[in-house]
């Protein structure tokens, strides 16, 4: 069962000084709201157990040093001892014998590799079965750094002049699954190594003997197709052979393909176009992270959203949405409501927009009458973005909106299906077809590829037991999963940068899969593998060449291919426009459910448990709740008082004489009488990191009711559940860290010269001791950051961009909890309460702020360092020095932003896994234990930037070099580079009027400065 | 009443009082000693490689340039170690049969990376900095620091061995003052030599004998250092600046460590 988990987790009772607050003592609600209303202003706030004061958060809070040990409480007399013995023992580390190192030269050097500089490539990620342009960095064939492609249509918006491509946080976190210890190695029958030809010969032989059947006795089961090569392999298989059917699943998506059916008797995708979008009204639809197109709408969003001194027009966005996602914390109006009340919603905005009258939910009438006049007034630039957590009937009430608003063909177009569809749009009747088959024994070979339905399959399919009664169960896969455990053939497959495919985009755009490495295991693609099976064994590069050659794209294919491969985008491969029109009818409204519903989701960091042995994605804090290394039974504010549910409680929730225990994380911004639960948890065959953690929301999952699921019944149990966020940590203890404001008053401000930041000078007559002079050396680049906080969306992109340029470690669950996340920069998420306008604990607004090292001119860390370990370079870094850090802390200590991470152990041990090493980046040191590190701006980039320039003989003027976070940021919210410079980008960001400094009354100078936040609230819906 | 220390324990006293100020200083030094001498840092010291590569005899005698082998020594961090293709691109004309060449042959046959005699992939990596710095072959070629200058008279190497100890005081002899380091030479210049090129010009002039070569040079030739004149010192700083070198910066912890 999947709850012992909870059962093992130590820590349960006794509650140790130090430790994350937030889940042991319960917290009033009342207490908090009647502190909120006390407050006649803004308040700003991270966690519920911030605002309740509660003992917990007070004391770590208040807590020097609140990440250190507890596992030793010492007396005097041992703490001498031990420092005694620490000192004896320091002095012998440096006495030993260090290994002969070898240099291995190639015998014969590939061409174009510089040994010690990247080689890079362009190939494309597979996202949920969709393409993401990639530019690939290469190290001695080790490919270590994934960017977006600035070519390709999914990871770029030519409309926005910038001239790097984006990414998300699951690209940049896919790396870590090419070198993912826990990855099937071998073929394998009946759990015994075996060979690829062996398990050709075997699945050849039954395909042969079924000839004789009827039926269709051989089946195939994938996830979503978009590769070209592979489905004309599947369809040439079925034509040649009418006794292979194909089937697939994908747990999430199945509403956005039969909406579209629904509304145009057809099926179409949906490509949206943010960047004309003046009014959006997105309906329980995340746009930022859930569809195949996200990074590219992100950029367009963005591009459209930005505000500066040149451009004074922004786009406003409407968010009616159950679950809070991060399209809800951008929002300039966020209605929160009931998941099964949407339907309604959609209902009243349709007919106001069809001059019909359908009366909307009480209490919403004001919202979307003036959200719709907004709407209407924008005329062909509106759009309705409906998101994949809703049924296909709202879906296709979208787009009837759309289409009444007049917005097709330029907020929104249609195009034809980019994915190949095996036999039904509907992935769980494609299923459910299959599991009626195979556990009528109609099925004599059944190959999986990719999917994992033991795992993701709804309850009512009985996938697990129908497959016991296949004969021949071969499933080409990257680990031993779920799935894998029930089948007598193992065969491993290739991760997206160990070999050939093809894939398109979400626009159709079709893309080149090109290799960066030979495969790690003995892993075959997909493609091979299927003509392996049913044709004649071919190499990938061979199959998708010939694929390609056949389409007669280019009469000169040879030059085409080489054009393709240095591109990453087959020029000219997106879809046409498709003129559909919305003229479905939309079935009766569906009864609404006034009781306890239960939200599904995918996980907005592993998704639908694909990625649950990722250990960076495990880690990374949701972009919302800022969980790690779980999920949670999401609950109401409000929920919780009523029912008495407390942070932690682990509630049994039953459907269908299905039962998950799931523990209760409060969540301000939730609706009422509603749970959300999220996918991608309690995998019980992840592999060693995600193994029993969290719970498994698919075991009361239905396929009749996906989205929202109505008639459960909950019971607290009476146990509790330690969970683990990052939301209070390192805070920053009640100053003015967000400021936003609205575009009003921002052009009411902008009319004013901007302010200097004001100098915390003489109070009183009495003349600072701050020294205001700048310390910039006169003929150095001067590095600076900038963050617009109005583009940030907080999607994480640019965290995990960083661990995976500096090597930053995961160390897991209870190390977070100690408050020793390692990540170099964070995304604090700050909800913000203001009575007179509405927003209350239970609707708060939310805002993001990413804080890497501020990288003080006046740095508070330097003097308090006894070794010197952290001083000032002339071009205005703040440097960490490992080699010469003694572990004190006191920089850490000394810190206003808590920017800086110790290693407490040797997170960096790699000795019983050497295939994490390949991850590294060989330009940035692998610290140790003992040691304090910190954001240094990316140095070894700027390094090698200033070298080229210097090698070259030029004066070096810190162009052309970009950190990691900002090459990965969707939203282009991060600007870098020479604040001497002032026809730089950053210079410019930074002489806007919102600019401002982090605690920069405190005199720290701050070399990262934020743009304030500005909204674009509707005069009409704004309180009195 | 009996004294309570012995006559001897005055001779004790003293010679505790003077080993007890000595002892420190003894074993300081004796450290120090041990720390610097090739025990440790392994200058001057042959190390055992799958061939016994003479760098004097392709560079001197044969007047084979640099990146001839270390190909990659003036754009790239690493300056590159030949792949055995490139030891074979001679070595498939002359001295074929050199039982010495054997590894070189068996690795070009088998397509694998040469081995010793141990079955050991690889050679013995002579020059070794800390993992934590990061020192970069290109920054210093294109700015005219000749190989020498920290490999030690390497054009006179019959079997390779470390020329300098690799200090970081050592390193920052120069990283603080470069001037003493950087210098030109006419008669390249007269070729049209820039500063990058004038490095291999130096073995090839070097290879004609000493007699051609000013004092700096010769030091160089033979790996000593060489205290420049003021008027060479003042010379050297125009270049200094001429090449875009900004001193304060060189002495920035993030120049070498990451």
């Amino acid at each position: 069962m999947h709850h012992d988990t909870h059962e093992n987790q130590p820590n349960q009772s006794a509650k140790p000084v130090g430790l994350t607050p937030g889940q042991d003592a319960p917290i009033s609600m009342e207490a908090i709201r009647a502190k909120l209303a006390a407050s006649t202003g803004r308040e700003y706030w991270r966690g519920l157990d911030e605002i309740a004061e509660t003992e917990d958060f007070q004391l770590w809070l208040e807590d020097e040093f609140p990440n250190r040990s507890t596992l030793l409480q010492l007396d005097r007399r041992d703490f001498l001892k031990i420092m005694g013995a620490s000192m004896a023992m320091a002095g012998l580390v440096g006495c030993r014998n260090l290994p002969q190192d070898k240099i291995v030269p190639y015998v014969k050097q590939p061409e174009e590799m510089t040994l010690g500089k990247p080689l890079i490539f362009a190939t494309t990620a597979t996202i949920n079965g969709y393409g993401r342009g990639l530019l690939v960095s290469s190290r001695e064939g080790r490919p270590v750094k994934l960017e977006g492609n600035p070519d390709h249509p999914a990871s770029a918006f030519p409309g926005d002049g910038l001239k790097y491509g984006s990414s998300d946080a699951i690209t940049q976190a896919s790396l870590l699954e090419l070198y993912d210890p826990d990855r099937l190695q071998n073929t394998t029958r009946d759990g015994n190594i075996a060979t690829f030809a062996d398990f050709l010969a075997d699945a050849q032989a039954i395909i042969t003997a079924a000839k004789a059947d009827a039926g269709q006795p051989i089946r195939i089961l994938t996830e979503t197709v978009t590769s070209p090569t592979m489905a004309a392999q599947l369809k040439a298989i079925q034509t040649a052979n009418p006794r292979v059917k194909w089937h697939q699943y994908e747990p999430v998506g199945n509403s956005i393909r039969l909406g579209a059916k629904l509304a145009f008797g057809e099926a179409v995708n949906t490509i949206y176009h943010f960047d004309k979008a003046d009014r959006v009204l997105a309906l329980d639809g995340d746009f930022f992270m859930n569809l195949p197109g996200s990074v590219r709408y992100s950029r367009e969003y963005a591009h459209h959203r930005r505000v500066n001194k040149n451009k004074s027009t922004m786009s406003r966005l409407y968010a009616v949405e159950s679950a809070p996602t991060l399209t809800g914390a951008n929002a300039d109006h966020r209605l929160r409501a009931r998941a099964s009340d949407i339907e309604a919603i959609a209902r009243a905005i349709l007919a106001m927009a069809e001059g019909k009258s359908d009366p909307a939910p009480a209490g919403t009438e004001g919202f979307l009458k003036a959200c719709f006049e907004d709407l209407k007034s924008a005329g062909a630039n509106a759009l309705v973005v409906v998101g994949d957590g809703q049924p296909a009937i709202v879906h296709a009430i979208g787009h009837k909106i759309n289409s009444a608003l007049g917005v097709v063909g330029n907020t929104v177009t249609y195009i034809a299906p980019v994915e190949t569809v095996a036999d039904s749009e509907d992935h769980f009747a494609s299923l459910k077809s299959l599991v009626t088959d195979m556990a009528a024994g109609s099925v004599k070979a059944l190959f999986i590829f990719g999917a994992n339905p033991a795992y993701t399959a709804p309850s009512d399919v009985e996938f697990a037991k129908a497959l016991a009664k296949v004969p021949l169960r071969a499933r080409i896969g990257n680990s031993v999963d779920e799935t894998a455990k029930l089948c007598n053939w193992n065969v491993p497959t290739t991760h997206f940068l160990e070999a050939w495919g093809d894939i398109r985009a979400y626009d159709g755009t079709a893309s080149v899969v090109q290799p960066l490495i030979m495969p790690l295991y003995e892993g075959h693609s997909t493609i091979e593998v299927l003509a392996g099976i049913f044709g004649k064994p071919l190499g990938g590069l061979d199959l998708v060449r010939n694929y390609w050659k056949a389409q007669n794209l280019d009469p000169n294919f040879e030059k085409a291919w080489e054009k393709w491969l240095n591109n990453g985008v087959i020029a000219g491969t997106a879809f046409p426009v498709k003129t559909v029109a919305a003229s479905g009818a939309i079935p009766a409204a569906t009864p609404v459910n006034t009781g306890l519903e239960i939200i599904f989701r995918n996980d907005p960091t592993v998704g639908d448990g694909r990625h649950a042995n990722n250990g960076w994605l495990q880690e990374l804090p949701k972009p919302i709740t800022k969980l790690t290394w779980d999920n949670a039974a999401i609950i109401s504010p409000k929920m919780a008082e009523t029912s008495g549910y407390s942070q932690g409680d682990i509630l049994e929730i039953s459907a269908k004489n299905k039962s998950v225990k799931a523990p209760v994380w409060v969540q301000p911004g939730h609706p009422d009488n509603s749970i959300s639960l999220h996918f991608g948890y309690g995998r019980e065959s992840a592999g060693h990191t995600g193994d029993g953690v969290g719970f498994n929301a698919y075991k009361i999952w239905t396929s009749e009711s996906p989205e929202v699921m109505s008639g459960a019944t909950i019971r607290k149990t009476g146990d509790t559940y330690r969970l683990v966020t990052t939301q209070t940590q390192w805070a920053m203890e009640g100053r003015d860290m967000v400021r936003f404001k609205s575009l009003e008053k921002w052009k009411e401000e902008k009319q004013s010269e901007p302010l200097a930041e004001e100098p915390p000078a003489e109070e009183d007559g009495v003349p600072t001791m701050f020294d205001q002079t700048k310390e910039w050396s006169p003929g150095f680049v001067q590095w600076g950051m900038s963050i617009d906080m109005t583009t940030c969306i907080g999607c994480n992109a640019c965290a995990v961009a960083c661990q995976s340029e500096n090597n930053i470690p995961v160390v897991g669950k209870e190390q977070v909890a100690n408050g020793r996340h390692m990540n170099w920069i964070r995304i604090d998420r700050y909800y913000v309460t203001e009575a007179s306008a509405g927003h209350t604990v239970d609707d708060p607004l939310t805002l993001f702020q990413p804080v890497p090292c501020m990288h003080c001119e006046k740095a508070p860390c330097e003097p308090v360092c006894p070794v010197g370990a952290t001083v000032h370079s002339h071009e205005g870094l703040n440097q960490m020095v490992y080699n010469r850090c003694v572990g004190t802390r006191y920089c850490s200590n000394n810190c206003p932003y808590k920017v800086r991470r110790f290693n407490f152990l040797n997170w960096a041990n790699h000795h019983e896994t050497p295939v994490l090493k390949l991850l590294n980046n060989p330009d940035v040191t692998v610290r140790g234990r003992g040691v304090m590190e910190k954001c240094t701006y990316c140095t070894q980039r700027l390094s090698a930037s200033r070298i080229e320039a210097k090698n070259k003989n030029e004066e070096y003027d810190g162009s052309g070099v970009m950190t990691a976070c900002q090459q990965a940021c969707p939203t282009h919210a991060i600007s870098f580079g020479n604040i001497s410079d002032p026809k730089s980008e950053v210079s410019k960001w930074k002489a806007e009027k919102a600019n401002y400094g982090l605690l920069s009354e405190l005199n720290t100078t701050p070399r990262t400065t934020y743009l304030e936040r500005v909204n674009n609230p509707n005069p009409a819906l704004e309180k009195a | 009443m009996a004294n309570i220390f012995h006559p001897t324990m005055n001779v004790l006293s003293r010679t505790s009082i003077v080993v007890g100020v000595a002892l420190p200083v003894i074993l300081l030094s004796v450290g120090s000693g041990i720390t610097r001498s090739a025990a440790n840092t392994k200058v001057n010291v042959p190390l055992d490689q799958p061939v016994p590569f003479s760098h004097e005899h392709h560079i001197n005698e044969l007047g084979i340039d640099c990146r001839y082998c270390h190909s990659t020594v003036e754009k790239s961090p690493f300056a590159g170690i030949p792949p055995t293709h490139t030891c074979m691109s001679c070595h498939s004309q002359i001295w074929t049969n050199s039982p010495l060449l054997e590894p070189i042959r068996e690795s070009y046959a088998t397509q694998k990376p040469i081995k010793n005699a141990e079955n050991e992939l690889g050679w013995n990596r002579v020059n070794k900095l800390p993992e934590f710095v990061f020192f970069n072959h290109s920054a210093h070629i294109n700015k005219g620091v000749n190989c020498n200058q920290c490999h030690g008279a390497v054009q006179k190497m019959q079997l390779t061995y470390k020329g300098k100890p690799f200090f970081m005081s050592w390193c920052l002899s120069c990283h603080s003052d470069p001037a003493k380091y950087i210098y030109r030479n006419p008669e390249s210049e007269a070729k049209g030599l820039s500063q990058r090129e004038q490095i291999f010009d130096f073995y090839y002039r070097a290879s004609k004998g000493e007699d051609f070569l000013s004092q700096r040079e010769k030091n160089l030739a033979n790996g000593e250092d060489y205290a420049p004149s003021g008027k060479e010192l003042e010379e050297a700083e125009k270049l200094v600046d001429k090449y875009h070198v900004k001193v304060k910066q060189l002495q920035d912890c993030s120049i070498c460590h990451r």
